[in-house]
């Protein structure tokens, strides 16, 4: 194949000029222009199934931004929403339009050594903390997308928490775009250093009056040894927003990742779940629904790799597929060789609700290691007759019993979200997506 | 109010093309209580599951009547709303939704928009209903029938049975597995029901579930219909003398048996 140099809407020039403004350090501008142009010579990633040629990852507007508030009441109401207990919200931080307009943190977190703040703030502030981490479990050659990731970064966050430190509360990001043809750009760094522990959760959401836009989303998470890391999402992009969402984790001895993710945007998606299980003992939990509605179209691979010996991970994929959607589910689980007494266990299930909607899943098991234990299911189906008509004969009609089962079959990532607001989001979400 | 009918009249039902019940006639009344009897394999189930309207059980004639409605021109929920209920022998489970949210569900179902019934009535009523069944408060949360003993699950049936207060309602092997505490709170459950609004068809093998739920009849099936039919003497004659000599009595030799 020849190589060929993309027409890309955005040159070293101009790319330059928003870092300057920005104000950002060398080092980090130069990454941009290493994103640059890696992203003219690399190939869009090559998902198995969908094709991705004409979806529009390049134009929009990312040189966007808003103003600070100083109350959440200034913000739109479904933000709004999503906090706690709206004027006592926790812990957190609200970008709109790819800027931090309302943060948050508790003294106490503060007093602790605990840093979460916006990308840009932290690559001023915390500069040579972030850039030991900054694309290191998601490599900025992987494809094009992860290069344009770092050529246009124009949001994200940064959560650090110091050896031993224990958090309660969960700590809440929230993105919301509403600019015309924008694109969020967004980088999200989290790292748990040894015997921390830490529960995070963000919420994408976008308004109607963005139009045609994208979401480039790349996010790494670094768990120490002995940590723990609760990591929980819910995509919400409108249904004319193009979406590429990378979730990678890399986990050291002992450490331990929950994954819980409510992909439920509207728009078409490409989505990137990779946990790399390299210490021993390291153990993963991956929790996915989603909804294919509309004539959207998705991809979804959810990926384990085990290094150390003794790691675990537990994958459960669930999907409700409706109208003209088409959605591809991959879950491969890789065992390497020397992980002895790995376990690696995978489930996908996808519910077809209509004759027009496609849904494949896919397992995956690729093992290099005799002593371990692996396992895979994989099921693509109608809602099942006799639950229809169990709930039926108790007078419940058709339609709702339909919506009940469905509902109730993507209810095991709701109950894992800490956050009120955000479980509210996600169960309303769901109601809407499958009503 | 008048008292309800159920009337049944030389019902055939096939299953996937195997001709099962042949010519079953029943009629009930609110306030009867009827056991129907008969060795496994003679298609006491499938009257069950065809009046409820499984879509697996293809009536290839009869006619069945709640009242005046004729079932057979209904769906399952419309049936199940008009007054008629069945106590499955295997009920689904289905994940994420709570026992609370499907009864609810169902109540509101039968009651119709604009009249749902108050929050805190049917937690009150719930809660009732549930201890006289013995059962935990946990149950309300509990995801309907995932991870139920198959006791729980007769006694989760039982408690939907006395929520809903149907017309009819058909108990299918309600008794099957059930230790002997379980069948008495069972009964009790039933009996509590007992009024001229309220008939119902207990499907069983044996006896003994009869001895805390008395029948006002007992019908006793075999080769897909109704042989012989009798008061509670029947039940104890059958328990004595056994299918088999029920069989010499009658003068029926099998000409298939089928699984139910």
């Amino acid at each position: 194949m020849s190589m060929q140099l993309k027409n890309l809407p955005f040159d070293a020039e101009e790319l330059t000029k928003f870092a300057e403004e920005r104000k950002e350090p060398k080092w980090f501008s130069d990454t941009r222009l290493k994103g640059l142009s890696l992203a003219e010579e690399l190939p869009l990633p090559k998902p198995e199934k969908t094709r991705i040629a004409d979806w529009n990852f390049t134009n929009f507007n990312y040189q966007i931004g808003s103003s600070a508030v100083n109350q959440l009441s200034e913000l739109p109401d479904s933000i709004q929403n999503l906090m706690k207990n709206g004027e006592e919200a926790g812990n957190v931080l609200i970008h709109v339009n790819s800027s931090a307009v309302y943060s948050r943190l508790s003294k106490e977190l503060t007093d602790q050594g605990v840093i979460y703040t916006d990308l840009a703030t932290a690559i001023r502030e915390h500069g040579d903390l972030l850039a030991n981490y900054y694309f290191k479990t998601t490599p900025i050659d992987k494809h094009q997308l992860t290069a344009l990731n770092a050529a246009l970064v124009n949001g994200g966050t940064f959560l650090y928490i110091p050896k031993n430190v224990v958090i309660e509360q969960p700590i809440q990001a929230v993105y919301y775009q509403d600019a015309p043809s924008s694109g969020l750009v967004a980088h999200t760094v989290v790292v748990a250093e040894q015997n921390s522990s830490v529960t995070f959760v963000e919420s994408y959401l976008s308004d109607n009056s963005v139009g045609e836009g994208a979401a480039n989303l790349v996010n790494e998470v670094i768990v120490g040894e002995n940590a723990q890391v609760k990591y929980g999402a819910v995509d919400e992009f409108t249904d004319q927003i193009v979406t590429y969402v990378s979730r990678q984790a890399e986990v050291a001895k002992d450490g331990r990742i929950q994954w819980a993710l409510g992909q439920m945007n509207d728009g078409n998606t490409l989505s990137e779940n990779a946990t790399n299980l390299e210490g021993d003992g390291a153990a993963a939990d991956i929790k996915a629904v989603s909804i294919g509605s509309g004539s959207q179209k998705q991809n979804f691979d959810n990926y384990v790799r085990h290094v150390g010996k003794a790691t675990q991970s537990q994958l459960l994929v669930r999907a409700a597929q409706k109208d003209a959607s088409n959605s591809i589910f991959n879950a491969r689980t890789k065992i390497e060789h020397g992980a002895s007494g790995a376990d690696g266990e995978q489930t996908q299930r996808v519910l077809m609700l209509s004759d027009e909607a496609r849904g494949d899943a896919n397992p995956i098991l690729l093992i290099d290691e005799y002593d371990v234990i692996a396992g895979h299911a994989a099921s693509v189906g109608r809602v099942d007759p006799d639950q229809l008509y169990y709930l039926m004969s108790r007078g419940i009609k058709q339609e709702l019993a339909e919506k009940l089962i469905v509902e109730g079959f993507l209810a095991p990532i709701v109950d894992l979200l800490p956050i009120e607001g955000v479980r509210k989001q996600l169960t309303t979400l769901i109601e809407r997506k499958v009503g | 109010m008048t008292v309800p009918e159920l009337k049944i009249n030389d019902l055939h039902v096939s299953v996937e093309g195997k001709s099962i019940v042949k010519g079953f006639n029943l009629n009930m009344k609110g306030g009867e209580i009827h056991a129907l009897m008969g060795p496994n394999g003679t298609g006491k189930s499938t009257v069950a599951s065809a009046l409820m309207g499984h879509p697996k059980y293809e009536v290839t004639s009869g006619q069945a009547h709640l009242d005046d409605q004729n079932l057979f021109d209904m769906a399952v929920d419309e049936r199940a709303r008009a007054g008629m209920f069945l106590a499955m022998q295997y009920p689904s489970e289905v994940s994420g939704v709570s026992n609370a949210d499907f009864l609810r569900t169902a109540i509101n179902g039968r009651r119709g928009e604009g009249n749902e019934i108050p929050l805190m009535k049917f937690i009150k009523t719930m809660d009732k209903k549930m201890q006289m069944l013995e059962m935990d408060q946990s149950f309300a949360e509990r995801y309907v029938n995932e991870g139920f003993s198959g006791g729980e699950k007769k006694r989760n049936e039982i408690l939907q049975l006395m929520m809903l207060e149907p017309k009819f309602a058909i108990l299918d092997e309600i008794d099957s597995g059930l230790d002997i505490d379980a069948l008495k709170w069972v009964a009790k459950g039933v009996n509590s029901m007992r009024s001229e609004n309220f008939g119902c068809l207990i499907i069983t093998h044996y006896q003994r579930l009869l001895n805390y739920i008395k029948p006002d009849f007992v019908h006793i099936m075999m080769n897909g219909r109704i042989v012989k039919t009798g008061g509670p003497e029947l039940a104890l004659q059958l328990e004595k003398e056994g299918y088999d000599g029920m069989k010499a009595e009658l003068g029926i030799t099998d000409d298939e048996t089928v699984e139910a």
